[in-house]
């Protein structure tokens, strides 16, 4: 079903629990059919704002819509959400065929069309043989696939999923992250997914928010996210990064001539909304930086500390002139690396766009 | 198996076998306490009885059994079914019917109410609830009669305030014996369940709710199932010991009201019939097995469930 309006629009959301603000004022928007991640560290209030899209809790202050009707104060039971939960709480007394029939029967659906939908869903999470077992029987993955399934029979407008894999080793991860975005695309439903682990959010996602200390803090596509941080926490947490100090020194467009501590100078991409003057940081990726020779034209110069191989790449750590420290990673190729020494003299180039300006 | 385990395990049988003596003095106190005594009474309902108490011993008769059901005419040698006995047996098992359910009712609420308190508080309520404990059950018993007669605490607050005009007639009735056993035995409905829901994983629940059932069908589909194992004990605890319960419809009911307890006691006492209070004795061990029977059917079916 299209329609313009967001399928969950949050509105300056407070959550309160005495004095501890576990949500600070967040408002979002989150379209319709959208894989939508909720990031950050434990204690950002990702699980907060997702229980009370549930319903489990309720908002301090604040709106939160689904298709544009408010459901803040509504009980989780009157709520067309379903959620599927870290330890799964798949029901110890009932068949996996019972479970994933609960809701429906809750609903008050007719006995032939519920066994019509487990047969559905059952066979839309491929556990067809194992319907009639006891979920304490099953193993981890088998028992998500489960709660997946008893999640999104009752046919959801919404789905939440809080940490859902964080309980599964690490191949059974992988395999369920395609999964998961298998389930989504089939069902078009609306999926929220919360979660701490950023290659998780950065593969999955249509949009990712980040979150900390109880506030979103960015929100954009894994691409901008990655490409394009804002913050200094969401440059940190996503990915390896480097800082540099510096002087802005002019502003052409949206981008800046920024004078580093570490010496030279670049041309680095403003952050949306915002013109620093004086003192600010610029980021580099370390896979967006070269190595060049001594004499070349280069960004940065400094002395390579050390070389750390990787196997598919290589990392070097350089010693700047102010005494911070760079890390280049460089892919490895067959012919390999074989003429860096530490301590030798060395100069950086950025790739174009690789240098932005952050907002703090 | 590999051949290690197959020693450890051969091992094992026979410390088993040569060490069996390290388990009399448990064996010892079941055969002392628990076996040696049902024998004697096993024993003493077959025997004739003794013309001032007692039997006579090695005297074989079924008199004692076929009293617990029958009895002669006064005046002559005709059968009929003893009245007094089976509405004694009945008058108990209702009771003791009536007062479980009555504590499950009370009992399962107040356990989880003390349930979802915060983990600081809850050991307050269950201070509560154990204080009755402290004081001995004669003593309790005869509180409850201060507060139950005539002109006791209850019906003179409710004269008092209007509400009625003639006292309750509780005091020497089933419903004053029913309002004392309820009290006694509460706790012993609470504590089990309560064991139970302070486990339980209220997550379940939310789960539940999420799928859209509310509060009646979580209560009803989730909370209960799970924690029927322990509702099934408390219930077992209330029901064996209400059924034979003494010392309450002793006070309580005064002389007419008789339960199986006051039965027994009175056929070693002033009836001095050893062998029919033998033999009602079993009786009540039957009526309990009975229901401890259906009990291990429901657990063993909940053991299978959870396979």
């Amino acid at each position: 079903m299209f329609s313009a309006l967001p399928a969950i629009e949050v509105r300056d959301v407070v959550k309160s629990f005495g004095d501890a603000r576990a949500l600070d004022g967040v408002s979002v928007r989150i379209k319709e059919n959208e894989f939508f991640t909720l990031l950050g560290p434990s204690g950002c209030g990702k699980t907060t704002l997702l229980r009370l899209i549930a319903g489990f809790d309720y908002p301090t202050s604040g709106e939160i819509c689904l298709h544009g009707k408010d459901i803040a104060g509504m009980p989780p039971f009157a709520r067309p959400v379903n959620t599927v939960f870290q330890n799964y709480a798949l029901f110890p007394h009932m068949t996996v065929a019972q479970n994933i029939g609960f809701g429906l029967e809750m609903q008050g659906k007719p006995r032939s069309e519920i066994a019509a939908r487990v047969d559905q869903m059952l066979a839309l999470v491929r556990m067809e043989t194992l319907r009639s077992r006891r979920t304490s029987q099953l193993s981890g993955g088998q028992q998500q696939r489960v709660a997946l399934a008893r999640a999104l029979a009752p046919q959801p407008r919404v789905l939440l999923l809080d940490e859902p894999l964080s309980a599964l080793d690490y191949k059974l991860r992988k395999e369920m992250q395609g999964e998961l975005k298998r389930l989504q695309t089939e069902t078009g439903i609306t999926f929220i997914f919360v979660t701490h682990d950023q290659e998780e959010a950065l593969t999955m996602s249509d949009r990712i928010a980040v979150m900390s200390g109880g506030r979103i803090l960015q929100v954009g596509n894994p691409r901008d996210i990655y490409d394009n941080p804002q913050e200094r926490f969401v440059a940190d947490f996503i990915g390896e990064v480097n800082f540099l100090a510096g002087q802005v020194i002019g502003i052409d467009g949206r981008t800046a001539r920024v004078r580093l501590a570490a010496g030279g100078e670049v041309v680095a991409g403003l952050p949306e909304g915002a013109t620093p003057v004086g003192r600010a940081t610029v980021i580099v990726r370390p896979e967006h930086a070269e190595l060049r020779g001594p004499t070349e034209q280069a960004d940065l110069r400094g002395r390579l500390e050390q070389v750390v191989y990787f196997g598919t790449d290589t990392h070097l750590h350089v010693r700047l002139a102010d005494q911070s420290e760079f890390v280049l990673r460089q892919q490895n190729s067959p012919r390999g690396t074989a003429d860096l020494q530490p301590g030798a003299e060395v100069a950086i180039a950025f790739k174009p766009g690789a240098a932005r300006v952050l907002k703090d | 198996m590999s051949q290690a385990q197959e020693i450890a395990e051969e091992m094992a049988r026979r410390s088993v076998r040569t060490r069996w003596w390290l388990s009399a003095p448990a064996l010892a106190v079941v055969f002392l306490f628990a076996i040696a005594p049902l024998a004697v009474i096993v024993l003493y309902s077959f025997m004739a009885k003794g013309d001032y108490g007692d039997v006579k011993y090695w005297q074989f008769s079924l008199d004692g059994w076929f009293s617990v059901f029958f009895e002669r005419g006064l005046f002559d040698d005709s059968i009929g079914i003893a009245q007094a006995h089976v509405s004694i047996l009945w008058r108990s098992v209702k009771l003791a019917l009536i007062t479980t359910v009555v504590t499950l009712l009370i009992g399962f609420p107040t356990a989880y109410f003390i349930a979802i308190r915060p983990p600081s508080q809850r050991d307050f309520w269950l201070f509560l609830i154990t204080i009755p404990f402290w004081t001995n059950l004669l003593i309790r018993t005869f509180a409850i009669q201060e507060v139950f007669r005539n002109e006791g605490v209850l019906n003179t607050v409710l004269m008092w305030s209007g509400l009625i005009r003639e006292p309750l007639k509780i005091m020497f009735t089933d419903l004053g014996i029913f309002l004392g056993m309820a009290y006694v035995y509460l706790p012993l409905m609470v504590l089990p369940i309560y064991a139970s829901l302070e486990k339980f994983d209220f997550r379940f629940a939310e789960a539940a709710s999420d799928l859209y059932a509310n509060n009646r069908n979580v209560l009803w589909r989730i909370i209960i199932p799970m924690t029927r194992p322990a509702i099934i004990a408390g219930c077992i605890l209330v029901f064996i010991p209400a059924l034979g319960a003494y010392v309450t419809p002793r006070l309580l009911g005064g002389g007419k009201n008789l339960m199986l307890g006051n039965l027994i006691e009175l056929q070693f006492g002033q009836g001095r019939n050893w062998p029919l209070g033998a033999a009602l004795s079993l009786t009540l061990t039957g009526v309990v097995m009975l229901a401890l029977l259906v009990y291990v059917r429901a657990a063993s079916k909940e053991g299978r469930s959870h396979g």
